[in-house]
C-alpha cells in the first residue's frame, strides 16, 4: 500500500511539473550520435532551448541508426512516435515510401512560415532527400562521403613523396608495391566496401549504379553494377589482394582501427572518420579524394553521401510542428551550420555555410579537411545525383557477401557482381511490391 | 492401480490451470500466431500497407539458395555446439564430481560464462581471434597458423561454435553434476569392490543413470542452438565470410530487425518453428527410448 501511495505522489508530481514551467511545448528527438557527436546534439538542442522561450528540444539517443528506426517504427505502430527521428541514408528510401507516417520537411516549414530554400542546399545533398516531385522530405543534417586517408609516415618509409597522395588507381597499387616492400603488412584497406568500392566508385566515374538515375526517379529501379568497368575495378582490387597489397579486414567501419594502429598505410572511408583520426592516430596522416581510372571518360565527377537526415514524423499537434519548423530554421543558419562542421567534420550542407567555413581560414589551418567538400559541390549528373533504393539494408549486406567471396578466391569479380546484381534485384522487386499503393 | 484425484467441479480445474493457460497464451501461442499470420502477408515497414501475398513469402525463401545453403550451415553448427557441448561439459562434471578440495571454487567458475549474456560472449571471443589485434589470433600466427575468420569459413564456423559452446557449458555442467551426484554411492562402491575400474564404472553405471539428463539436454542444446544464437554471430561475424555463418535464426533476426521485411522474417520464423517442433517430435519419439528412468 505504501508503495502505491508514493507512485501516486511521484505521478502527480509528474503531472504538475510540466504546469509550473508553463505550457512549454516540449519536442522529442530520436537520434544515434555517440561520444562527441552525442555532446554535438546536446548542444544543439541546449543552445536552441536557450535561445527561445515557446518550445523545447529534448534529443534522446536511441542506439545505432537501424536500432533507432527499428525503435521509432515500433513507436509508430504504437502511436507514440518522436516529433523528429534521424535516419541514415540506407533508410531513406523507406521513409519515403511511408507516405502516411512522415510529413514533408518542406510542408512543415511552409505550414510553419518559416523561410527555407531548398536550393540553398548543395545539390547533391538536397536532391538526396528530395521526391520525385520536388519536394524536398527530410532535413539535411550530418552528411559525409567518402574520402582516401593515408600514412604520410608510411609514405616517406617506403620512399614515396608524404605530400603527393595517388590520385588514380594505378597509382595506388605503384604505392601499395612499394609500402609492401619497405616490409608494410597492410598497404591499403577499405571501410564500407559496398559502399566505397560500388557506389561512390559508380558516382565517382559517372556510370551507373542502378537504373531510374539510381533509385532516385522511382521505384522499379534495377542494379546495373556488373558493367565493365566495375569488373575492371573489382577485378584490380582482386588482384591487389592476391599480392597482398589490398588486405579486407572486416565490414562496415570496422577496418578504421587498422589505420590508426598504423597496421593499413591507406583506407577508402567516411570524411566522417577524420574526427577519430584526428584525435587518435600517431603518426603524420593526410587525406585525399577518391582515387579514380584516368581513362574512364567524365571521372572524377562526385561522391554520393552518407550520414543521416531529419525526419518529421506525423500524427502531432499544429504547435509542435511550429516548434520543429523553429529548430530546423535555428539549425540551418550558416553560422550553426559552419560551426557544426568545424566540429564534426560533416558536411556543411548549405553553400553558404561552406564559404563562411572558407572565410574563416579553417581549411587553411587543417588542410585536407575541405577534400569532402570539394568532392560534393560540383555539378551533379542524373548518374552520381545520388543512390536511392528500397531494401537498402539488404543490398548492403549483398554487396559485402558477395565481394568476399571474391577477397576469398571463391568467386571471380563478374561472378560476385552478376550476383549482387540478381539478388539485389530481387529486394528491389520486393520492394516496389511491398510499398505499391 | 493407480491413484487419482478427480475433480466433481467442473471450472476449478481451469481455474487451476488458468496461470500456466495464460503466461503460454501470452508468451507463446500468441505471439507465434502473429509470426504466422504474418508470413502469409507483404508489409511496408511502418505497418501502412498491407498485403495478403498467400505462400509468395515461402516461395521466395526457397528460390533462394543462399536460404537453402543456411539449412547446411544450421545443421552443422547445431550438431557441433550440441556434441561439443555436452561432451565437454560431461568431462568437466565428471572431474568436478571427483575432486574434494577446492570443489566449490572450481564449480562457481565453471558456471560463471552462463551469466554473460551472448553478445557479451561473442564480443569476448571476437577480441580474441581478432587478426589484428587479438591474443590467441596473435599465438596461432607464432605457431605457424594464420588465422583469419574475415575471409575463411572454416575459421569463421570455428569462432561461433566456440563462442556458443563456451556461453553453455555452465548449464549443461549443472545439470550433469546434479546428475552425478544423484546415484547412489553404493552403486559405485559395489562395482569398485568387484574390480571395474574408473572407465568401466563410468559406462555401465554413471553414464546409463545418466541418461535422462543427458537426453533433456540434448534437446535443450538443440534448441539453444536454434534459437538463442543470433547475437553471438551477430557479434562475431555478422553471418560471413559470405554467408557461411548465417544461421537460419540470424537471417530471422536480421531481416526481421534490421531490414524490417516483417513477412520475410515471418515465414523464416514459421519454418524454424516446424524444424525445432519435427526435431523435437523425433527426440522423444526415437532417442527417448534409449532413455533409462
Amino acid at each position: 500500500m505504501k508503495s502505491r501511495l508514493s507512485t501516486l505522489t511521484f505521478a502527480a508530481c509528474a503531472l504538475l511539473a510540466p504546469l509550473a514551467s508553463q505550457a512549454q511545448t516540449d519536442i522529442q528527438w530520436w537520434h544515434s550520435m555517440v561520444a562527441v557527436n552525442n555532446e554535438w546534439v546536446n548542444d544543439l538542442a541546449k543552445d536552441f532551448n536557450a535561445s527561445q522561450k515557446e518550445y523545447r528540444i529534448v534529443p534522446t539517443y536511441k542506439g545505432s541508426y537501424d536500432e533507432s528506426m527499428t525503435a521509432a517504427i515500433a513507436a509508430f505502430r504504437a502511436g507514440n512516435a518522436p516529433h523528429i527521428l534521424q535516419v541514415f541514408e540506407v533508410g531513406t528510401a523507406t521513409m519515403m515510401a511511408s507516405k502516411g507516417a512522415i510529413v514533408p520537411v518542406a510542408k512543415v516549414m511552409k505550414d510553419a512560415g518559416q523561410k527555407f530554400d531548398p536550393t540553398a542546399y548543395i545539390s547533391a545533398v538536397a536532391g538526396y532527400y528530395t521526391a520525385p516531385n520536388g519536394q524536398m522530405l527530410s532535413f539535411p543534417f550530418n552528411s559525409s562521403t567518402t574520402i582516401f586517408y593515408y600514412n604520410k609516415d608510411a609514405f616517406k618509409a617506403a620512399g614515396l613523396d608524404p605530400d603527393k597522395a595517388p590520385s588514380t588507381w594505378p597509382e595506388v597499387a605503384l604505392a601499395a608495391a612499394k609500402l609492401k616492400a619497405s616490409g608494410h603488412k597492410c598497404p591499403f584497406t577499405t571501410a564500407w566496401q559496398g559502399w566505397t568500392q560500388l557506389e561512390s566508385f559508380s558516382a565517382w566515374h559517372n556510370v551507373e549504379f542502378a537504373s531510374k538515375s539510381n533509385g532516385l526517379a522511382g521505384m522499379d529501379a534495377r542494379m546495373k553494377i556488373n558493367s565493365p568497368l566495375h569488373q575492371r575495378h573489382i577485378e584490380n582490387l582482386a588482384s591487389m589482394s592476391k599480392q597482398g597489397l589490398f588486405v579486407y579486414k572486416g565490414r562496415g567501419n570496422v577496418p578504421e582501427a587498422s589505420f590508426i594502429s598504423g597496421e593499413c598505410a591507406m583506407i577508402n572511408t567516411s570524411s566522417g572518420f577524420y574526427g577519430n583520426v584526428a584525435k587518435n592516430t600517431k603518426f603524420g596522416y593526410g587525406l585525399a579524394p577518391l582515387p579514380y581510372y584516368p581513362d574512364v571518360p567524365g571521372a572524377p565527377q562526385n561522391t554520393v553521401i552518407g550520414g543521416a537526415s531529419l525526419w518529421v514524423m506525423s500524427g502531432k499537434k499544429p504547435a509542435e510542428y511550429k516548434g520543429v519548423a523553429a529548430f530546423f530554421s535555428y539549425i540551418s543558419s550558416p553560422e550553426v551550420q559552419s560551426a557544426s562542421h568545424k566540429r564534426t567534420g560533416y558536411l556543411p550542407v548549405t553553400t553558404a555555410a561552406y564559404q563562411l567555413t572558407e572565410k574563416s581560414g579553417f581549411y587553411k589551418e587543417k588542410p585536407g579537411t575541405d577534400v569532402a567538400v570539394t568532392q560534393m559541390i560540383r555539378k551533379v549528373t542524373d548518374k552520381s545525383r545520388g543512390i536511392r533504393l528500397g531494401n537498402y539494408v539488404q543490398v548492403r549486406a549483398i554487396e559485402d557477401e558477395e565481394l568476399e567471396q571474391v577477397w576469398s578466391g571463391k568467386k571471380s569479380a563478374k561472378e560476385a557482381l552478376d550476383a549482387i546484381v540478381k539478388r539485389g534485384n530481387e529486394q528491389l522487386e520486393r520492394f516496389q511490391k511491398a510499398n505499391k499503393s | 492401480m493407480e491413484k487419482r484425484v478427480l475433480f466433481r467441479s467442473s471450472w476449478l480445474p481451469w481455474l487451476l490451470l488458468a496461470p500456466q493457460v495464460i503466461v503460454i497464451s501470452v508468451f507463446f501461442f500468441w505471439p507465434a500466431a502473429q509470426a504466422l499470420l504474418q508470413s502469409f502477408q507483404l508489409q511496408d515497414a511502418f505497418g501502412s500497407s498491407t498485403e495478403w501475398v498467400g505462400l509468395a513469402n515461402f516461395e521466395n525463401l526457397f528460390n533462394d539458395p543462399g536460404y537453402l545453403a543456411s539449412f547446411k550451415t544450421t545443421a552443422v553448427f547445431s550438431v557441433l555446439v550440441a556434441v561439443l557441448g555436452i561432451s565437454l561439459s560431461l568431462t568437466l562434471a565428471i572431474f568436478a564430481d571427483r575432486i574434494i578440495k577446492g570443489a566449490l571454487f572450481y564449480k562457481t567458475l565453471l558456471v560463471v560464462p552462463y551469466a554473460v549474456a551472448p553478445a557479451v560472449a561473442g564480443v569476448l571471443w571476437v577480441f580474441m581471434f581478432s587478426p589484428a589485434l587479438g591474443v590467441v589470433a596473435y599465438a596461432l600466427e607464432q605457431v605457424g597458423i594464420n588465422w583469419n575468420h574475415l575471409l575463411d569459413s572454416g575459421h569463421a564456423m570455428t569462432l561461433i561454435v566456440m563462442a556458443a559452446v563456451w556461453k553453455q557449458i555452465s548449464y549443461n555442467f549443472l545439470f550433469f553434476l546434479a546428475g552425478l551426484q544423484s546415484i547412489p554411492k553404493s552403486l559405485i562402491e559395489a562395482a569398485a569392490i568387484d574390480g571395474a575400474h574408473p572407465w568401466r564404472r563410468f559406462w555401465t553405471i554413471q553414464f546409463p543413470l545418466l541418461s535422462p539428463t543427458t537426453f533433456f539436454l540434448l534437446v535443450i542444446n538443440m534448441v539453444y542452438a536454434f534459437f538463442d544464437t543470433f547475437a553471438i554471430v551477430d557479434a562475431t561475424t555478422h553471418g560471413g565470410p559470405g554467408q557461411d555463418t548465417s544461421i537460419l535464426v540470424y537471417k530471422v533476426y536480421y531481416d526481421g530487425f534490421k531490414a524490417m521485411d516483417l513477412g520475410g522474417s515471418a515465414a523464416q520464423s514459421v519454418v524454424l518453428m516446424l524444424i525445432v517442433i519435427a526435431l523435437t517430435v523425433v527426440q522423444f519419439r526415437y532417442v527417448e527410448k534409449k532413455v533409462q528412468y
